[in-house]
């Protein structure tokens, strides 16, 4: 069964070939069927190789396709390893991107360009899947820009607006900027290892590299670049929200399943790098704690209902980072999986009130959905609820009440991080329920006028099943203590100690995460359910709060920052020397050469007498030097 | 025998196609056509026939030669390695595109440009080919002349500037060559009293110091401005812009190619310490080029201008392995040379598609062409992706290898040329946005591409493809002659971590790793 | 024979060079400037037989033949260009003939 593990990737692959090369000539249905039904075998083959893998507990497979090329005994294979961790994410990718591309064929039904969106989605897919799937480091870096171009043709997938071209070209060019950082993390480690492979590079990196050396920080630094592009993490978040352009499903499947994930997974994978510099690991933890909070407070204020999920993903990753950075391994990739399913079920909720109002994103314009969209509203607040951790009954709150503790209780977490993680987890019910109260309840401000069909449905609901039950497979210790999940990662990720003088009041900790998370939800009932009342009026409309509203509208002003930092000087150094100085040299050589000619030429003049007068000149000027001594 | 037998189809076709002219206009396109595809047939069949015959005599697959002027030692000679051979196919394979592309593009004095196109490629080929320094001379000269014609008769508004200066600066440069080749033949005749023009019999020639230095500036001298370096770059633009479509295939897929060759095949093992000396400031020269012809290509309207800037960048990376001196980057190199080739010559075919459409070059002047001509728009991106370096396509792999090659020489240089990727994001995917998205108000309708365009671009896409997944064909095809190259740099000190890489690498092979305490045993 | 001193005679000849050479230079007239030039040619040949007379060799009376041979050769030439000239411009005057720019 094994044997099918290329299959995997391969399918979706084949697919978009297909749809490429005769896209164009299919008739609809045809299309559908081929994209969503090449990723739809590729999640049955991953369940098939799960299943065995699951009875079996080897510790990996690897599958060896074609040695990818030989140079000076660097030998990267096109090979695909699977374990316990890639199983994970490659079940997230095939299963999830299936429900997206069956919804998609719902969602994208009026469109022109039905076949290169599914071409896209399917590339999309296999590039992830390559990603995960990759044996060494290079293949994972074919897969990593692969899902790179792919969100920069999704996103762009609407190209006759010129600011849906730009939003895509930002995607590609500032994730490439940590793409770069992380091909000289490559350099450095197949300069000390004389290969990619991965599980080579993790076995011999104990023992080449004491903990804390200087080689192995800069390497988990250089690593921690591209996992930071890739993942929309600060200080490169700032294309994700742009992403926004594309249409809906794709936000979904950048968001859910694929791209924004593949910083997670690389970090993950490379975990024994990242454990023998705790440099590297503190700056994870930080930078995820710093994200989370500023992303959440940026999803306050907006008013586009998928730019506050795209600030709600950045948050949520920031939580992963979190998790990976103070060492909780297995509970930073189960965050993964859960957000993959309430995330993923969110973006296709918002799509369907989208398309149902006439692409209309703006939240102020919605309201009253309530009555219209019945379903979509259950599923939506499933998914909300999951977003905001509600306690007991939703996946979030088990998986994101793990980060909370860890990063508490965890040997290399500390009382700033639970702090930062807690306000984060107080802000992410506030902007969830904002987003539900405004969208839901109150008023009804535009017509609904495409109620959402079977195939948008399905997959909405299937969702919503696993956001809750998902959480089902892993719970706390101090109740039911299930671990079905930290066990099957247990052979890849190394587990994490527990600071035992705080482990008696666990249960102190997971009341007060709840108790946050409901006080988050009724503020949020306060200000945007309710009518204020004059105090919280005024608090609203003070001049402090618009200035701070406003900071955080702009994103807390990167992009701004950026574009003055590196666009505009680079834009003006393009355009001032947009003739090319150095030719100006030789045109200058040229002009000089031509002007010498010029006034050489007017001795030429013709005239008989003035030649006769050269000649006596020089002779006497020869008669001249000559005769003086 | 079979080399000279190129050469001279290649010459015999270009005469016979001038006088065909003549007689129609048809005539000539076959002839050469014909010429040029034998050409490439006997390439392909050298190539496969490779592997029994490279045992035989060492590096070289086959050599040819006759005394041509005794008395100074000068003497037909051409040989053929495997570095020759690829170089031979990406000619033969490119000089068919050109002559195809220029099927309907060229419509005056037909006769004239294919004697002058399969001159061109007589003179690359024979660049390639020969293993006599005068000779070499000879057909550097040869692939100059016909070349200054193409883009002087045949090329766009600014055609006689163009051409003038390239003329001047390759011929200039060329010149310098000149004298370093008659300095070589002279220190080497005094210091054996042999005197030869023969490459295998200078090869190995010591001289002082400065001498060395000084006869290896002559070289670099040639082949920096063919390749081009910055700040010799500035013939480049004008010229690619100005040459008519097959020209500027030609010059930016194979005549840069040439400096690239010359670099390896005669700086490299001629001047080992010279060249080591020289080395931090090549690579330099390299990352600046790399840079600098980023930053340019970013802000050009004229298409064929961007992507001639974009050259300059790519050919930073050719010197900057070069100077490396070790296999994975000379592989990178050899790499770079055949997919820059396709790719920027893949780019400048469709610049002239769009040319022969809309009759303009300015990128201004287009936008939203995805919806009139998708086929067009999805081999542009595939070349777009190309050039920035997308992994699966061949490029990345000739960039790789060279950085990685790179880094082992010289940590930061190497990460200032990695720079340059993202640099080489912000121009390709201009070119992308600025002619295929956007909106298409105010642009007629384009016809896709047709049944012949589809035949010059489709087998493009599919090489750079396979370049991409599975290069092996060609790196095998080259490792002979790159170590070759490298004979007087694999001093023990370096030969050491080699070795240990290939240890690891045997114990990679058996695939059994002990990982904490568990069997690393794949399925 | 008187003995004339040699200095005279070179002398002389300087001074007829000098006449000849500044009436070409300050002539317009293309036949006035043919005979200044003769002027000097035969400047020079008196320079030569001053200088055979003194040293009383034949060499110098050998050179003047020589130049009067060339005198007439060159007399040739340049009447058969100033005819030329003539018929062309219809002038006598050589900085009309500057049409060529050099």
């Amino acid at each position: 069964m094994e044997n099918l593990l290329w299959l995997i990737p391969a399918l979706p692959f084949a697919g978009a070939l297909l749809l490429i090369l005769f896209g164009r000539r299919m008739p609809r249905n045809l299309v559908a069927i081929l994209g969503a039904g090449s990723v739809g075998i590729s999640a049955l083959i991953t369940l098939l190789i799960g299943f065995q893998f699951l009875s079996a507990r080897p510790d990996f497979y690897v599958q060896q396709v074609w040695t990818w090329f030989d140079v000076a005994g660097f030998t990267p294979g096109i090979a695909f390893h699977l374990d316990a961790l890639s199983l994970v994410f490659v079940f997230v990718v095939t299963f999830v991107g299936f429900l997206i591309h069956v919804y998609s064929a719902g969602y994208m039904a009026d469109e022109e360009d039905f076949a290169r969106f599914f071409a896209c989605m399917n590339l999309f897919v296999g590039s992830m899947l390559m990603l995960v799937l990759a044996d060494n480091l290079l293949l994972l870096y074919l897969g990593w820009e692969g899902v790179g171009l792919c969100s920069y043709l999704l996103i762009g997938f609407w190209y006759k607006n010129p600011a849906n071209g730009y939003a895509a070209r930002k995607a590609f060019i500032i994730t490439r900027v940590g793409d770069t950082a992380m091909a000289i993390g490559l350099f450095i480690l197949f300069q000390t290892f004389g290969t990619l492979n991965i599980q080579a590079i993790l076995s011999e990196a104990p023992q080449t590299w004491p903990i804390g050396s200087q080689m192995a920080v800069l390497v988990a630094f250089l690593l921690l670049g591209g996992a930071v592009g890739k993942s929309g993490q600060l200080p490169l978040q700032t294309w994700l929200p742009d992403a926004m352009a594309g249409p809906t499903p794709v936000s979904a499947l950048i968001h859910a399943a694929t791209m924004v994930t593949a910083g997670v997974y690389l970090i993950a994978r490379t975990n024994v790098i990242f454990e023998l510099a705790p440099a590297a690991m503190l700056a994870v933890a930080i930078i995820g704690a710093v994200t989370l909070l500023i992303a959440g407070c940026t999803a306050l204020t907006q008013y586009d209902l998928k730019r506050v999920l795209a600030y709600s993903t950045i948050s949520q990753i920031g939580y992963m980072f979190l998790a990976l950075g103070v060492g909780a391994w297995s509970a930073g990739i189960f965050h993964f999986m859960i957000h993959a399913f309430f995330k993923a079920l969110l973006f296709l909720c918002a799509g369907a009130i989208i398309i149902a109002l006439h692409h209309e994103q703006d939240m102020r314009q919605m309201g009253g959905l309530r009555r219209a969209l019945p379903v979509v509203f259950w599923t939506f607040l499933i998914g909300a609820a999951s977003l905001a951790a509600l306690p007991l009954v939703t996946a979030g709150f088990y998986s994101k009440d793990q980060i909370l503790w860890y990063a508490l209780a965890g040997e290399r977490g500390n009382v700033w991080l639970y702090l930062a993680a807690l306000v984060g987890a107080f802000i992410t019910a506030i902007y969830t329920f904002r987003m539900v109260f405004i969208t839901f309840y109150g008023e009804a401000k535009t017509h609904v006028s495409h109620p959402p069909g079977m195939v948008m449905v399905v997959p909405l609901i299937i969702l919503a099943i696993l956001s809750i039950v998902g959480g089902f497979i892993e719970l706390p210790h101090n109740f039911a203590h299930l671990t079905l999940f930290s066990d099957l990662l247990q052979p890849v990720l190394p587990g994490i100690a527990v600071d035992e003088t705080i482990g008696e009041s666990e249960w102190m900790f997971q009341l007060l995460a709840a108790g946050v998370a409901l006080v988050g939800v009724f503020l949020a009932y306060l200000f945007f359910y309710a009518r204020r009342t004059a105090f919280e009026e005024s608090i609203a409309r003070s001049s402090l709060a618009m200035a701070i509203r406003q900071f955080w509208f702009s994103g807390w002003g990167f992009d701004k920052l950026y574009d003055t930092l590196f666009v505009r000087p680079f834009v003006y150094l393009a355009n001032i020397n947009k003739n090319d100085i150095i030719d100006s040299v030789y045109n200058g050589l040229a002009a000089f050469a031509r002007s010498v000619n010029k006034g050489l030429s007017q001795t030429q003049s013709g005239i008989m007498r003035w030649y006769m007068m050269g000649v006596v000149v020089g002779a006497i000027l020869i008669l001249t030097i000559s005769l003086l001594p | 025998m079979i080399l000279a037998w190129i050469l001279i189809i290649l010459m015999a076709g270009g005469v016979l196609a001038w006088i065909a002219g003549r007689l129609n206009t048809t005539l000539p396109r076959w002839i050469a056509l014909v010429a040029t595809f034998a050409c490439l047939c006997m390439t392909v069949y050298l190539w496969i026939e490779l592997p029994a015959s490279t045992d035989a005599v060492g590096n070289w697959i086959m050599r040819f030669q006759t005394p041509w002027i005794p008395q100074w030692g000068i003497s037909f000679h051409l040989a053929l390695d495997g570095l020759s051979l690829l170089m031979l196919l990406l000619t033969f394979f490119l000089g068919i595109l050109a002559i195809l592309t220029s099927w309907r593009e060229i419509d005056t004095k037909v006769g004239f440009f294919h004697f002058n196109l399969l001159w061109v490629l007589a003179g690359i080929s024979g660049v390639f080919l020969t293993m006599d320094l005068f000779l070499f001379y000879f057909f550097w000269e040869v692939m100059l002349i016909p070349m200054y014609f193409l883009i002087g008769i045949w090329g766009h508004e600014n055609r006689t500037y163009a051409a003038y200066k390239f003329f001047i600066f390759t011929q200039a440069s060329g010149l310098l060559m000149l004298l370093s080749i008659l300095g070589l033949y002279f220190v080497h005749g005094y210091s054996t009293g042999v005197y030869t023009f023969n490459y295998f019999e200078l090869v190995g020639t010591s001289f002082a110091p400065e001498v060395g230095a000084l006869l290896m500036a002559g070289f670099l001298a040639a082949f920096l401005v063919k390749l081009p370096v910055v700040p010799f770059h500035s013939w480049l633009p004008d010229a690619h812009s100005q040459a008519p479509t097959a020209g500027s295939v030609i010059l930016a897929g194979l005549l840069l190619k040439t400096g690239a060759y010359g670099l390896l095949r005669f700086v490299i093992p001629m001047f080992p310490d010279a060249a080591q000396a020289f080395a931090p400031w090549a690579m330099l020269l390299g990352v600046i080029g790399i840079l600098y012809g980023a930053i340019l290509a970013f802000s050009q309207t004229d298409l064929k201008r961007l992507v001639a800037y974009t050259s300059v960048s790519h050919m930073g990376f050719v010197i900057l392995g070069v100077f490396a001196f070790n296999e994975l980057a000379l592989q990178g190199v050899i790499m770079q040379m055949i997919t820059h080739g396709l790719s920027t010559g893949a780019l400048f075919l469709l610049a002239g598609f769009l040319y022969d459409r809309l009759h303009t070059r300015d990128i201004r002047k287009m936008g939203g062409f995805w919806t009139s001509v998708p086929k067009m728009g999805v081999i542009a991106l595939v070349f777009v992706m190309a050039s920035l370096g997308l992994p699966g396509l061949g490029n990345f792999i000739a960039e790789f290898l060279t950085l990685v090659g790179s880094w082992q020489a010289n940590n930061w240089l190497t990460v200032f040329a990695t720079l340059g990727l993202v640099a080489a994001t912000a121009y390709s995917l201009r070119i992308m946005q600025k002619i295929f998205l956007g909106n298409t108000a105010n642009h007629p309708a384009l016809a896709d591409l047709s049944l012949r365009e589809l035949m010059i671009a489709v087998p493009l896409v599919v090489l750079i493809l396979w370049l991409g997944l599975y290069p092996q064909p060609v790196l095998n095809t080259a490792r002979a002659s790159v170590t070759e190259q490298l004979q007087a740099y694999t001093n023990p000190k370096v030969a050491e971590p080699a070795q240990a890489m290939l240890q690891t690498e045997a114990s990679d092979s058996l695939t059994i790793h002990t990982l904490k305490g568990r069997t690393y045993e794949p399925k | 024979m008187t003995n004339i001193p040699m200095e005279a005679g070179l002398l002389l000849a300087g001074i007829l060079f000098t006449l000849g050479l500044i009436s070409v230079l300050i002539r317009r007239n293309i036949i006035f400037m043919l005979i200044s030039v003769e002027i000097m040619l035969n400047a020079a040949g008196l320079a030569f037989i001053v200088a055979a007379t003194r040293w009383a060799q034949p060499d110098g009376q050998v050179m003047f033949i020589f130049i009067l041979t060339m005198a007439a050769a060159e007399v040739s030439v340049g009447l058969a260009l100033i005819l030329q000239l003539h018929h062309q411009l219809k002038t006598l005057d050589s900085d009309a003939a500057n049409k060529m720019f050099g």
